[in-house]
């Protein structure tokens, strides 16, 4: 029984059945109605330093590679490849460090000098000092993604009913009930992305899993202008960054549709769901500094999404040695689309007890204790633990 | 360029005004003459919104007044608004396209892109009225991409502002008390109008009859457009639907069949008739994006459109904007005029007079029940084939929207803007809204509350005017 059917649930749902379970899907919602549907469709390795996030995204790159041959082409599998773009040489020498720590790990990073820069991006302003172009860097369209998966893996989904309580035995959880029914099932697995610390607490534990606000804004549809994931290297920090404050640094891209997508800010300010004018003007100063032409664009649209934080940026995923039967695979912050697949398999894994290509031990679930987080989910100094990326 | 009339630094005016139809227009005058400072923002180059129209100068009207109702009580509000503008007490911006609404300390900014230039505009006010009117309801079947089929609303527009009929032959279609109104003016602009084809059965108004006898007015104006059809030997159609229009290039005609209750259409009923324009039309929907982008809460009307959640006295749920006219429900001029008053009087801090309120009840009463009548029966999705587009701006047919329904798992306009693009492009699913929603199967059994997709930007706005707004904390 999974809760979610984001895209997280979604590639737990595929995983689990290809596995030879039986699977349903529950969500209040509509599939891909949080955060999946709210995200730009990132596939990175681009963003993430050497660790347990990089290796999982590595082993999730790999994965979408597999299931843009089996899904749909409406998926929109694109490699487009990442550029990120260094202003100065002091910024040009620390992506130099960072690229080298993920080489080490299994990324390919291809330095890029100014001219080649505008080689691969002729729009870009001019003035930066260099940057790294990475290939593997992939898109999806991720709601047709969250949705095709869960098509394909031949799970039961009940959509529109939110899980209201756990059905326990002897401490152990045995199904869920929603506001209709009750599902048995000797597994549950919280899949609620951003809502996954409630669906813990219902379980009687805690997952201090956070609202992280971003917004994103849309251009009309226009010719191909952006052929890559085109970012500043700032945007490194900022993702790694555990303040409460707007962050902002543009993540600019084309899709096959026409529009530009322009984000990411990130901000921790609850679930509120109003329009955040200083973020819009954030990201079109920052976009129009790298595209220059993108100043004379229309913005169609803009629309928000809250990322599901952790305090150390990790995802939850495995079983809860709290509660037998119960497992997370929340908590991916922005990158949930891209570790999906792999949190699938982590998840089959460790429903039926197979190996795993990758320890799963950095996500274990209950590595929170109420100790060494405060109440507002940051670190004893305040700005959380962001050292592991 | 010109810079903007009003700068950001400056001290907030007492009320911004988002409209200048029916309820924009009279909320200003009557704050104005109140004492409220007071300033108006409307998307159109002059007074009037899609009501009142005036022919364009360049052709010579001498008598707009023939093709309005109420043409006099406009005309006086509009005298006021010039009136009340060389006062200094009204600032009237024209060609003001407001994209957002946002509160700035207890006060209130309005950012909008202005003129052809599209300049950047920002007003600050202390309380704000949304008077933003509302757009036609399109409910597609194939055919209705070509070249001579026209929105019904549009076409009164055409002939309201341009004197420009949409062809010589017009078939007139769809749902609501406009299309004897259009069918009445085409025929008196010279157009052979071969049906009206209502997909109401008028039988419906029978069962609300005391909300109609409390409007001898209304009645009235029916007789009359009644009058004019007959005089033009215009046939009317009810229960029957255009299913289908054909032409190659042009509509040269269309299928009408009949429908059952529910708006499915009957098998072995349709027959064609040859025209070579087809206006169309299903009664209007509110248009709440500055309303929804501030959190304002919303009930579905009688008319199964969204309206807002409004109080005796005009008031949105949110502390500080009020709204007038058709965000409240689809209800016409005459009752726009009266909550556009009843607002201003209420920010104004004056007593309503009783008999403006009753007047208000009285027409919203006959609203509802016009609404309830012509409200789309949910058999009416039967005459789209899979092929027919739903979404024109993205080019998304019916089939492709009943997939994300059926096999992908979307119960709802947002998921199937998701999965299928339905509702992204330049309209931002103000036409294809209604029909993709219908196919989701949303709005039947939601009573009320069903919000509709929040939409930051009420309208494109140049992306530099975002990177030029003033630096905030964040």
């Amino acid at each position: 029984m999974i809760i979610g059917a984001g895209v997280v649930g979604a590639a737990c749902a595929y995983y689990a059945g290809r596995a030879g379970l039986t699977v349903a899907v529950v969500d209040r919602g509509p599939v891909a109605g949080g955060t999946t549907g709210a995200g730009e469709g990132n596939l990175l390795v681009s963003d993430k330093g050497a660790g347990a996030e990089l290796d999982l995204a590595l082993w999730s790159a790999g994965l979408w590679r597999e299931l843009a041959e089996v899904l749909p082409e409406r998926i929109e599998y694109e490699a487009k490849g990442g550029l990120v773009v260094a202003p100065d040489e002091t910024t040009l020498k620390a992506l130099r460090t960072f690229a080298d720590g993920q080489r080490a790990a299994g990324v390919h990073a291809v330095e890029v000098g100014a001219g080649e820069l505008r080689e691969l991006e002729p729009h870009l302003a001019p003035g930066p000092a260099g940057g790294f172009h990475y290939p593997q860097d992939s898109q999806v369209q991720p709601a047709q993604a969250a949705a095709r998966l869960l098509a394909a893996s031949g799970a039961e989904v009940y959509l529109g009913e939110e899980v209201t309580g756990f059905l326990l035995e002897r401490g152990a959880v045995r199904g869920v009930r929603t506001g209709r029914r009750e599902l048995r099932a000797p597994a549950v697995v919280n899949a609620a992305g951003t809502w996954g610390g409630r669906i813990a607490e219902l379980a009687g534990v805690e997952l201090p899993v956070l609202p992280r606000r971003g917004f994103v804004l849309v251009t009309e549809p226009l010719p191909r202008v952006v052929r890559h994931k085109v970012y500043a290297a700032d945007y490194i920090a900022d993702v790694a960054s555990g303040s409460a404050a707007l962050q902002s640094s543009a993540v600019v891209e084309g899709t096959p549709s026409g529009p530009v997508l322009i984000g990411a800010t990130r901000e921790r300010v609850g679930f509120d769901r109003s329009l955040s004018v200083e973020a819009l003007r954030r990201l079109a100063v920052q976009a129009a500094a790298l595209f220059p032409v993108l100043a004379d664009v229309r913005v169609l649209r803009a629309y928000h999404g809250f990322r599901p934080y952790l305090p150390d940026h990790l995802p939850a995923i495995g079983a809860d040695p709290r509660v037998p039967g119960l497992l997370h695979a929340c908590g991916h912050e922005g990158a949930g689309i891209g570790l999906a697949p792999a949190t699938g398999q982590l998840i089959a894994a460790a429903l039926t007890c197979a190996e795993t290509p990758l320890d799963p031990h950095p996500f274990r679930p209950d590595r929170f204790g109420p100790d060494r987080f405060g109440p507002d989910g940051s670190g004893p100094d305040g700005s959380g633990t962001a050292a592991t990326r | 360029m010109p810079t903007s009339p009003s700068d950001r630094g400056a001290d907030p005016v007492d009320l911004a005004v988002v409209g200048a139809g029916p309820a924009g227009l009279a909320a200003a005058v009557t704050a104005a003459g109140l004492g409220l400072r007071v300033t108006v923002l409307d998307a159109g180059e002059r007074p009037g919104g899609q009501y009142y129209r005036h022919p364009a100068p360049g052709l010579g009207a001498a008598r707009p007044e023939t093709l309005h109702h109420g043409w006099a009580a406009f005309a006086r509000r509009e005298a006021a608004l010039r009136a009340h503008e060389s006062a200094g007490r009204i600032t009237y911006l024209p060609s003001h396209h407001v994209w957002t609404v946002v509160p700035d300390g207890g006060r209130w900014t309005l950012h909008a892109v202005a003129g052809p230039e599209e300049r950047a505009a920002a007003v600050r006010a202390r309380a704000v009225l949304l008077a933003t009117g509302a757009h036609e309801r399109q409910l597609p079947f194939p055919g209705w991409t070509l070249p001579g089929v026209v929105g019904a609303g549009g076409a009164q527009a055409m002939l309201k502002s341009g004197l420009v009929l949409p062809g010589r032959r017009v078939v007139v279609a769809g749902s609501g008390p406009l299309l004897l109104a259009v069918a009445g003016s085409l025929a008196a602009a010279g157009a052979r109008v071969p049906a009206v084809v209502e997909a109401a059965s008028y039988t419906g108004y029978a069962g609300r009859a005391p909300a109609l006898l409390r409007n001898p007015g209304k009645i009235g104006e029916a007789a009359t457009y009644g009058g004019a059809l007959l005089r033009h030997r215009v046939r009317l159609l009810t229960r029957h639907a255009v299913t289908e229009a054909h032409g190659t290039g042009r509509v040269e005609a269309v299928t009408v069949a009949r429908l059952d209750r529910d708006w499915r259409p009957l098998p072995g009923t349709a027959r064609r008739i040859p025209c070579d324009a087809l206006a169309v039309g299903h009664g209007l929907v509110p248009q709440l994006e500055l309303a929804t982008g501030l959190g304002c809460a919303t009930v579905r009307a009688a008319d199964g459109t969204i309206a807002l959640e409004l109080d005796a006295r005009q008031r949105t749920s949110v502390p500080g904007i009020w709204s007038a006219g058709e965000t409240g429900g689809i209800g016409g001029a005459e009752l726009a005029l009266a909550e556009g008053e009843l607002a201003a009087r209420a920010i104004a801090g004056a007593a309503a007079p009783a008999a403006l309120v009753r007047r208000r009840a009285r027409l919203r009463a006959f609203a509802a029940a016009m609404g309830a009548a012509h409200r789309p029966g949910a058999g009416w999705t039967g005459w789209l084939r899979d092929d027919t587009e739903v979404c024109r701006c993205e080019e998304v047919p019916a089939g492709c929207v009943r997939e994300a329904v059926e096999d992908l798992g979307a119960g709802d306009v947002r998921t199937v803007k998701l999965l299928t693009r339905a509702g992204m492009g330049w309209c931002q699913g103000r036409m294809c809204g209604p029909a993709v929603a219908a196919l989701a199967g949303e709005g039947a059994s939601s009573p009320g509350g069903a919000a509709p997709d929040r939409r930051p930007l009420s309208c494109p706005v140049p992306l530099r005017h975002l990177a030029e707004l003033p630096a905030t904390d964040g």
